[in-house]
């Protein structure tokens, strides 16, 4: 059953008060309070089916009347003629409500309703998936009549229907509260459903033309009060009295959403959107909510495995960690870490690298990145906490102005896209972003494009701060931005996508404390804040301490009470890295959770396959082949710990599932013991202790032209004829492999395209619905083209969904790639 | 006992084989002991004996895998995992959408009490007046669908097999299905020589088990 929430809570206290007398108690509330919340307050339950605190109020089911009596002019109390929909009557002074406790009126008007919308609702509660956590099943219970008068046959329909390939209608069983159309309208912005037809025959349908392709089409199943949308991956799974829940966080993104996860017997069921008001209030995307089959796969990883003749044997812990270390032990080593992992985890990948490796070549970021992001996330972003006067969620709420760099929220953090268009509807939040086309996301949020190609998002910023070319001055969306931005409190958010474009995030730092705002990075991976504040950069100690700093890393030995002195030489980044590996500068590798081809670079494959690779992995991945000692990890729902999200805000979740599978942190301890050092890192409390005993240190934010040089001045790349600039970023739900194993999940991820603009797609004499080859960089992928406004000469592809692995390309702001109409040539 | 008095002659004769008489006149009386295994005795009609899973009239089964014999019951002894019927793929057990694929009662802990019984919203589960559920090893007393099932009686045909033509799950439930019709039939017997060796999904059961 969905948990409400009371609206009030985030209102100022200096609100004006309103008094009434809810079943003879007085009670106090904010004005504009509905009197059903007012009735939550005292600890009244009026039973309701379309009423949802985070949707708008409609009345559709009139299942929450109640008996009213206002004050007329005179002052006297009159009586309402009628009873009255509670849900949608806010609270005015001297108001008398009485509900079904104290009215027999009203408890007479709730049973009649409920009676008629039991009338058409089929007794198959048995085999429905809803049954034990319906409130329809617990409300005609405790509100409804003992048997019902109803002699005739129901309205039936024969057979349920998919709405998308993830979410089913039984449409007998819907009570038409409208929960989920207003849900996909207002807080989603996807208005694919709606009720059609009417009278008894009304339903929820969709257009014929546009399927249901939300990536929030998950909350509808979970707030529909009764079961008539249901999850297909869930559909007579388990029935809710056998599922054991365990609170947890969504490993997907750095939105960091509780979740509530449902196991039975050693197996996740479902995971559901668990209500956190300062986060993700209560809803969640459809990657969280569904993409959780990964690890129950069959390639995952049970035993240890060392290579022996070219194949990979299981071996026993022991000879394993023994293989591994020798093989550490006899050459340089560094570290790689994914971005997906804990961030206790990462503390544990950083201390190795110093305490037993002796390096500081380790970093976090498995994906395109410059020493330019290194710097900015150093200076900016590492110990960026709600505390320290971070941007929080509840900042996007209240925002007057947004800018999006180099970001698209929708499909790299839908949480914070949900914000953002909360904050559009409710507080007038103008919204705009730096990209080269208008996606649908910007539009649901009312945004506006100031189009810039990509590798220009400098020159742009640079002139929104005031201070850079007038080029992009003339037109009226820049204009509207300049003005927006003279109100003081704007934010920017910066995407991990803006690393790779030179001086991009200095000027978004510029550029919000130009307009007096404040600037906050948004990453893609969950682990990523988390593993930055731990300390897996080259040049960053835990707790934002810097390698650089001599009392800093006295600081950092002393709490780790090494013998020797931390390694002072500044170290690689994971392009250096791998690039020093490939020409056998590093000879060893110990890499947790990364996919190689995320990272886009050349050498990847060739430093994989000359250094010695120590694989710390949950299932077969793309380093698994090049790996000479794999060691099994726990998944993320066997395993404890916490991320940060993009806020800087802790999000601590527990193993749902109790296995036998080891944390990278106790398996790095162990490979450090092996090694002859004590890592201390062998449960989660040590790591936590340590980690707690760095004072919080705030981000030193400071110009970063002490950096010396300057950014190099943007290159702007020149297309040839039958070339365009790409510009590409991921989608939500696309081949990444924590979707692996959820078929439907992945029937409804965007199909890929090609979007360019009329301009370009004029000069290639291509129409709507053509096929065209974009290649480059030894990447060919031929997709279906989309024309719509955006800048010319660019073409837009998705980074890494089906039959479009474009990841080789997206480290390059800027790539010109070759355009040619059709799929052979 | 000081005092020795003395009885007649007779007395004296047979005191000896005196406490025979009680064990020579029970051979004329009815004997209460039961011969069993030999002879076994019927049970009282609504003796709460071993489980089993009915069929419809057509041999599919009655389970729509609905748990609620296993919530129900207070000595946890069922574990039931539902699942789809699957027309296209030949995987039909039950009228309607639902079935149960896994179906396991623990003789071990049952104590019948039959409340598993009242808790059935399709009549599946009733229980026979079988009580001879004794083994010398625990992982035979769980007991599986397969042997929990009912014998396939009579116009029957074992599931899994597509519903009677024209029929919806409410026909079933309204007495309207009497037998298993030709159609099913021919399927049952072209669909059996294809897998001879039974339906699948049975790997989970043993999973389940173990």
């Amino acid at each position: 059953m969905t948990v409400t929430s009371d609206k009030s809570s985030g209102e100022a206290p200096e609100v004006e008060m309103v008094a009434l007398t809810i079943d003879g108690l007085e009670v106090s509330v904010p004005k504009d309070t509905l009197v059903i919340r007012a009735a939550e307050q005292l600890g009244i339950q009026i039973p309701r089916f379309c009423d949802h605190p985070g949707l708008d109020p409609v009345g559709a089911c009139r299942q929450c009347l109640v008996e009213v009596a206002m004050p007329d002019r005179e002052g006297n109390v009159k009586p309402m003629p009628k009873p009255q929909a509670s849900c949608t009557m806010t609270v005015a002074p001297g108001m008398e409500v009485k509900t079904q406790l104290t009215s027999a009126v009203a408890d007479k008007a709730q049973q009649g309703v409920m009676e008629l919308l039991l009338v058409n609702h089929p007794l198959d509660c048995p085999v429905c998936d809803k049954g034990g956590e319906c409130p329809l099943q617990n409300q005609a219970m405790s509100n409804g009549r003992a048997s019902s008068r109803f002699e005739d046959v129901k309205r039936t329909y024969p057979k349920p229907i998919n709405i998308s390939s993830q979410v089913l209608l039984d449409r007998e069983r819907c009570i038409l509260c409208a929960r989920c159309t207003r849900f996909s309208d207002q807080v989603a912005g996807d208005p694919f459903i709606a009720l059609v037809e009417r009278g008894a025959l009304q339903q929820v349908g969709i257009y014929e033309e546009q399927p249901f392709e939300s990536y929030f089409s998950g909350n509808t199943v979970q707030i529909c009060p009764v079961g008539a949308l249901t999850g297909a991956a869930y559909r007579f799974r388990s029935r809710p009295f056998d599922l054991v829940s365990t609170a947890s966080v969504c490993e997907h993104c750095a939105s960091g959403c509780s979740l509530r996860v449902d196991h039975r017997r050693g197996k996740v069921m479902r995971r559901m959107a668990l209500a956190t008001p300062e986060v993700n209030e209560e809803w969640n995307c459809d990657k969280g909510r569904w993409a959780f089959t990964y690890p129950m796969l069959d390639d995952r990883f049970e035993l240890p495995m060392v290579r022996r003749d070219g194949e990979l044997v299981p071996v026993s812990w022991q000879e394993a960690l023994a293989v591994a270390a020798d093989g550490l032990r006899a050459t340089r080593s560094a570290v790689l870490v994914g971005g997906r992992v804990g961030r206790e985890d990462a503390y544990a990948y950083g201390k190795l690298a110093r305490l037993a490796l002796g390096t500081n070549d380790v970093d976090f970021r498995a994906r395109p990145h410059s020493a330019e992001e290194e710097r900015y996330l150093a200076e900016h972003v590492v110990g960026s906490t709600p505390e320290t006067g971070g941007v929080t969620y509840a900042d996007l709420d209240t925002a007057t102005t947004v800018v999006l760099v180099g970001f698209e929220p929708e499909e790299e953090s839908p949480i914070v896209f949900l914000r953002l268009r909360k904050a559009y509807r409710k507080a007038a939040t103008k919204v705009f972003s730096i990209a080269p086309l208008e996606t649908r996301g910007l539009d649901k949020l009312g945004g506006t494009l100031l189009p810039s190609a990509p590798g220009t998002e400098t020159e742009v910023l640079q002139a929104l701060a005031g201070d850079g070319t007038s080029e992009h001055m003339g037109s009226d969306a820049f204009a509207a931005a300049r003005t927006a931005l003279r109100d003081p409190g704007a934010i920017v958010l910066v995407g991990e996508r803006l690393a790779t474009v030179p001086g991009a995030l200095a000027a978004a730092a510029d550029l919000a404390r130009s307009a007096s705002g404040r600037v906050a990075w948004v990453p893609r991976r969950a682990g990523e804040r988390g593993a930055l504040d731990a300390g897996t950069l080259p040049s960053l100690l835990p707790g934002g301490r810097l390698v650089a700093d001599q009392a800093d890393r006295s600081e950092i030995a002393e709490l780790w009470q090494a013998e020797t002195e931390l390694p002072t030489t500044p170290g690689r980044d994971t392009a250096a890295i791998l690039e020093s590996a490939s020409i056998g500068e590093i000879g060893g590798l110990v890499v947790g959770g990364v996919d190689v081809d995320d990272i886009g670079h050349a050498d990847g494959h060739e430093a994989l396959r000359r250094a010695f690779v120590v694989s710390l992995d949950l299932r077969e991945s793309t380093v698994t082949p090049f790996a000479d000692v794999v060691l099994p990890v726990a998944p993320h729902d066997e395993s404890e710990g916490s991320f940060l999200d993009w806020e800087g805000r802790p999000r601590p979740y527990r193993a749902a599932l109790d296995t036998t599978a080891m944390a990278d942190h106790r398996v790095l301890s162990m490979l450090a013991d092996e090694l002859g050092v004590f890592l201390g890192t062998r449960s989660l409390r040590e790591v936590r202790a340590e980690m707690d005993a760095l004072a919080p240190r705030a981000p030193q934010g400071g110009r970063t032209d002490d950096a010396g040089d300057p950014p190099s001045p943007v290159s702007v790349p020149s297309p040839g004829p039958g070339e365009m600039v790409l510009a590409t970023w991921r989608t939500l739900l696309d081949r990444g492999t924590m979707q692996d194993g959820e078929p439907f999940l992945a029937g409804t991820a965007k199909a890929p395209r090609a979007v360019m603009s009329p301009v370009s797609a004029e000069t290639l004499s291509i129409v709507p619905g053509d096929l065209v080859t974009v290649s480059g960089g030894g990447v060919r992928v031929t997709v279906p083209v989309h024309i719509q406004p955006m800048v010319d000469h660019v073409v837009w592809l998705p980074t890494n969904s089906e039959s479009c692995d474009l990841r080789a390309l997206a480290g390059q702001a800027g790539a010109v790639v070759t355009v040619t109409k059709g799929g052979a040539a | 006992m000081a005092d020795e008095s003395k009885g007649g002659f007779f007395s004296d004769l047979f005191a000896p084989v005196a406490g025979f008489g009680v064990t020579f006149s029970t051979m004329f009386r009815k004997v209460a002991t039961q011969e069993y295994p030999e002879v076994k005795w019927p049970t009282q009609p609504r003796f709460h004996g071993r489980h089993q899973l009915n069929r419809h009239p057509d041999g599919l089964e009655k389970c729509v895998g609905c748990e609620l014999c296993a919530w129900a019951c207070p000595a946890d002894a069922i574990m039931v995992e539902g699942e789809s019927n699957d027309d296209e793929a030949g995987l039909r057990f039950s009228p309607g959408e639902r079935y149960g694929r896994i179906y396991q009662i623990n003789y071990l802990r049952c104590i019948f009490c039959g409340l598993c019984i009242e808790a059935c919203p399709t009549r599946a589960l009733t229980m026979t007046n079988e009580y001879e559920l004794a083994d010398n090893n625990r992982a035979d007393l769980i007991f599986t669908k397969e042997q929990l099932l009912a014998p396939v009686q009579q116009g029957m045909l074992p599931a899994p097999h597509p519903m009677v033509e024209g029929m919806e799950e409410r026909d079933y439930y309204q007495g309207k299905v009497t037998q298993a019709t030709p159609e099913q039939q021919a399927w049952v017997e072209h669909h059996h020589a294809d897998h001879a060796d039974g339906p699948a999904r049975n790997e989970d059961d043993v999973e389940a088990r173990s």
